[in-house]
C-alpha cells in the first residue's frame, strides 16, 4: 500500500461541443482520491459529476487536463475501475447471476474459481434466492444491488458510483446506504461516490468534495470525521448536524448561482 | 359468441362465396364454389379410390415439401448472410458505409425483377429459386437487424466494457443480445417475403412446387386448385409465421417477463 493518489485529476476541463452549441461542464478540477478513501463528490445536478466520472472511468477523455490512475493516464474503461451507474444498467436477458459473473466471465476465470465469492457478495446485498431471476422481475432497489454485487465481484482497485441510488424512493435508498456502509467497512474498497443528496454524502464518505454549479469547479473539500463502524444513527448526531449545516451554506451560495445561470439541462 | 366472433367474417365470406356461385351472379365455371375446393382440395390431399393419373390427385405433399423445403432452405440462407452482415454494418461505422449504399441502392428491386436475371444465371433450377427466395428474406432481415444493433443501450455497452469486454464479447454477449428482437422482427417479415418468392420462383422458375401446380392449375382451367393453391400457401405461411413467433418468446424470455412487469 502507498501514499499516493489511486485516482488523480489534475485541472481538468471538460468542454462539449454539440454542433455549435459550447457547454463547459468542468472547470479546473483537480482532486485526488487516496487507497482505501470513500471520496463523495457533491453539487446539484448538471454541475458535472458524471462527466467527471465518466473520465476516470475512461467513457470519456478531458478537454485540457490529466486524469490519473496509479500514476498513469486513464485512456479506456477497464475493469480495475468498476462502475456502479444511477440506471441499473443490467443485461436484460441475464439472470440475476450471469449479471453477478458477467465480468469474472469476460474476463475467462474458470467458474470454479469464483463460485464461494460470487456466493458470499450476493449473501451479502442479499439477492439470495434470486440466482435465476430475471432483472425484470426485480424491484429498483434489487436491481442495483445485483449492479452493486457484479462489480464487488471483479474486487475493483477503485469504485465509481454515479448517483447509485437516487432514481429509489427514501426507504428503499437507507436500506441501500446501510447495506453499502456495511460492505465497504468489510472490504475498504477506494470509492469515489457522487451524489446530489448531502446526507448520503456525510453519512457513507471519508470527504466531501462540494461542486459549483456549471461550469462545475470544486469549491471546497471537507473531511467527515465521524467514526466507523456508521450506520445510519450518526445522521442525528451534533457533529453531522454541524457539517451538514456547513455544506448547506456552501450550496445555498451555489444554487443561487445557478438559478442565475438558468434552467439545468440535465 | 366470444369464441366464434374471430370465425364470423370467415364464415360470412364463405356464405357470399356460396351464394355468389349457386346464384350464378358470376359467369358459371369460372369461380368454383367452396364445397368444389373442399373436394378438389380433399382429393389433392388423400388421392382417391380408383387409381387415377390427375396430376391433381395424391400429389398436395409433395407439392407442399417442394415448396417448404424451397422456403426454408433460401430463409435459412438469408438468416446466416443477412444476421451477420447486419451485426456489423450497425456496429462498424466503416463497414457501413461500405455496404449499406448498395443494400439501399438494390432493395428497392422487386423481387419479380429479378427473374429473368435469376434464370439467366442460374437456369430453371432449384438454385433460381433460392436465390429468389434467398434474396427477399435478406433485406428485411439485414435491416432490421442493422436497427437492433444500433439501438443497443450506451449504457448496457459501457457496463460491459467496465466490466472487461472486448469487441467480440461485446458483439455476442451485449450487441446481439439486443438485438434479438429486432432481428425476430426481420425474420418474420423475411419467412414472409419467402412464400412470396418461392410462389414466383416456381410459377416459373422451375417445375415443381405450390406455384408450379398454381400456374399449371391456371392453364387448364382447374380454378378450383388454384383457390386450393392459395389456401395451402396461406396457411404455410401462418405456420410458419407461428413457429418463429414461437421460437422468440422460448429465446426472449426475459422480454415477456418485461411485459408483465
Ligand atoms: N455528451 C454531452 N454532450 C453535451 N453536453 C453534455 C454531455 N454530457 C453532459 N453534458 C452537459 O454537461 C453538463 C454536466 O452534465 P453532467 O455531468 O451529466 O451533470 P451531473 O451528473 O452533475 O448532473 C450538463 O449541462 C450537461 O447538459
Ligand atoms: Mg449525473
Amino acid at each position: 500500500m502507498s501514499d499516493r493518489a489511486v485516482v488523480e485529476l489534475a485541472e481538468v476541463w471538460k468542454v462539449f461541443d454539440t454542433g455549435g452549441r459550447r457547454v463547459e461542464a468542468l472547470q479546473a478540477v483537480s482532486l485526488a482520491v487516496a487507497r482505501n478513501e470513500f471520496a463523495a463528490i457533491l453539487g446539484p445536478s448538471g454541475c458535472g459529476k458524471s462527466t467527471l466520472l465518466n473520465m476516470v472511468a475512461g467513457f470519456d477523455a478531458p478537454t485540457r487536463g490529466s486524469v490519473l490512475f496509479d500514476g498513469e493516464p486513464v485512456r479506456a474503461p477497464d475493469p480495475r475501475r468498476a462502475v456502479v451507474f444511477q440506471e441499473p444498467a443490467l443485461f436484460p436477458w441475464y439472470t440475476v447471476l450471469d449479471n453477478v459473473t458477467f465480468g469474472l466471465r469476460t474476463r475467462g476465470l474458470p467458474a470454479a474459481s469464483y463460485r464461494a465469492r460470487v456466493e458470499a457478495f450476493i449473501e451479502q446485498v442479499g439477492l439470495r434466492g434470486f440466482e435465476a431471476h430475471y432483472p425484470a422481475e426485480l424491484s429498483g432497489g434489487m436491481k442495483q444491488r445485483v449492479g452493486i454485487a457484479r462489480v464487488l465481484v471483479m474486487e475493483p482497485d477503485v469504485l465509481l458510483m454515479d448517483e447509485p441510488f437516487g432514481s429509489l424512493d427514501a426507504q428503499t435508498r437507507s436500506l441501500m446506504q446501510e447495506l453499502l456502509l456495511s460492505v465497504w467497512e468489510r472490504h475498504q474498497q477506494t470509492v469515489l461516490f457522487v451524489t446530489h443528496d448531502i446526507e448520503e454524502a456525510l453519512l457513507l464518505a471519508d470527504s466531501v468534495s462540494v461542486m459549483t454549479a456549471r461550469p462545475g469547479r470544486i469549491k471546497k473539500r471537507l473531511a467527515v470525521e465521524l467514526p466507523r463502524p456508521r450506520s445510519l444513527e450518526v445522521t442525528t448526531s451534533p457533529f453531522f448536524n454541524d457539517l451538514k449545516r456547513e455544506v448547506l451554506a456552501l450550496i445555498r451560495e451555489e444554487s443561487v448561482k445557478a438559478a442565475a445561470y438558468g434552467p439545468e439541462t440535465r | 359468441m366470444r369464441r366464434l366472433w374471430p370465425a364470423l367474417l370467415p364464415l360470412a365470406f364463405l356464405g357470399l362465396w356460396t351464394l355468389a356461385v349457386e346464384q350464378r351472379w358470376v359467369t358459371e365455371g369460372i369461380i368454383p364454389s367452396p364445397l368444389q375446393v373442399a373436394r378438389s382440395w380433399q382429393r389433392w390431399i388423400f388421392g382417391s379410390p380408383v387409381k387415377s393419373l390427375s396430376p391433381y390427385s395424391g400429389t398436395w405433399l409433395a407439392a407442399v415439401l417442394y415448396s417448404s423445403r424451397r422456403v426454408l432452405q433460401g430463409f435459412l440462407l438469408a438468416a446466416a448472410v443477412g444476421i451477420p452482415l447486419g451485426l456489423f454494418v450497425g456496429w462498424n461505422r466503416l463497414v457501413a458505409r461500405l455496404v449499406d449504399p448498395s443494400i439501399q441502392l438494390l432493395r428497392p428491386v422487386p423481387i419479380t425483377a429479378w427473374l429473368p436475371f435469376a434464370i439467366a444465371v442460374f437456369g430453371i433450377y432449384d438454385a433460381s429459386a433460392l436465390f429468389l427466395i434467398g434474396l427477399g428474406a435478406f433485406y428485411p432481415i439485414v435491416v432490421n437487424t442493422t436497427h437492433g444493433v444500433r439501438d443497443t443501450n450506451l449504457l448496457l455497452l459501457r457496463a460491459a466494457r467496465m466490466m472487461g469486454a472486448g469487441e467480440a464479447t461485446i458483439l455476442t454477449k451485449v450487441v446481439f443480445r439486443s438485438a434479438l428482437p429486432s432481428i425476430f422482427t426481420g425474420l418474420r417479415l423475411g419467412i414472409g417475403i419467402a412464400w412470396t418468392a418461392v410462389i414466383v420462383a416456381e410459377m416459373i422458375a422451375v417445375k415443381s412446387g405450390l406455384g408450379y401446380v398454381l400456374w399449371d392449375a391456371y392453364y387448364v382451367g382447374r380454378m378450383d386448385i388454384c383457390v386450393a393453391t392459395m389456401l395451402s400457401v396461406g396457411l404455410l405461411g401462418f405456420v410458419s409465421d407461428r413457429a418463429l413467433q414461437l421460437l422468440s418468446r422460448v429465446v426472449l424470455k426475459w422480454r415477456t417477463l418485461e411485459a408483465h412487469a
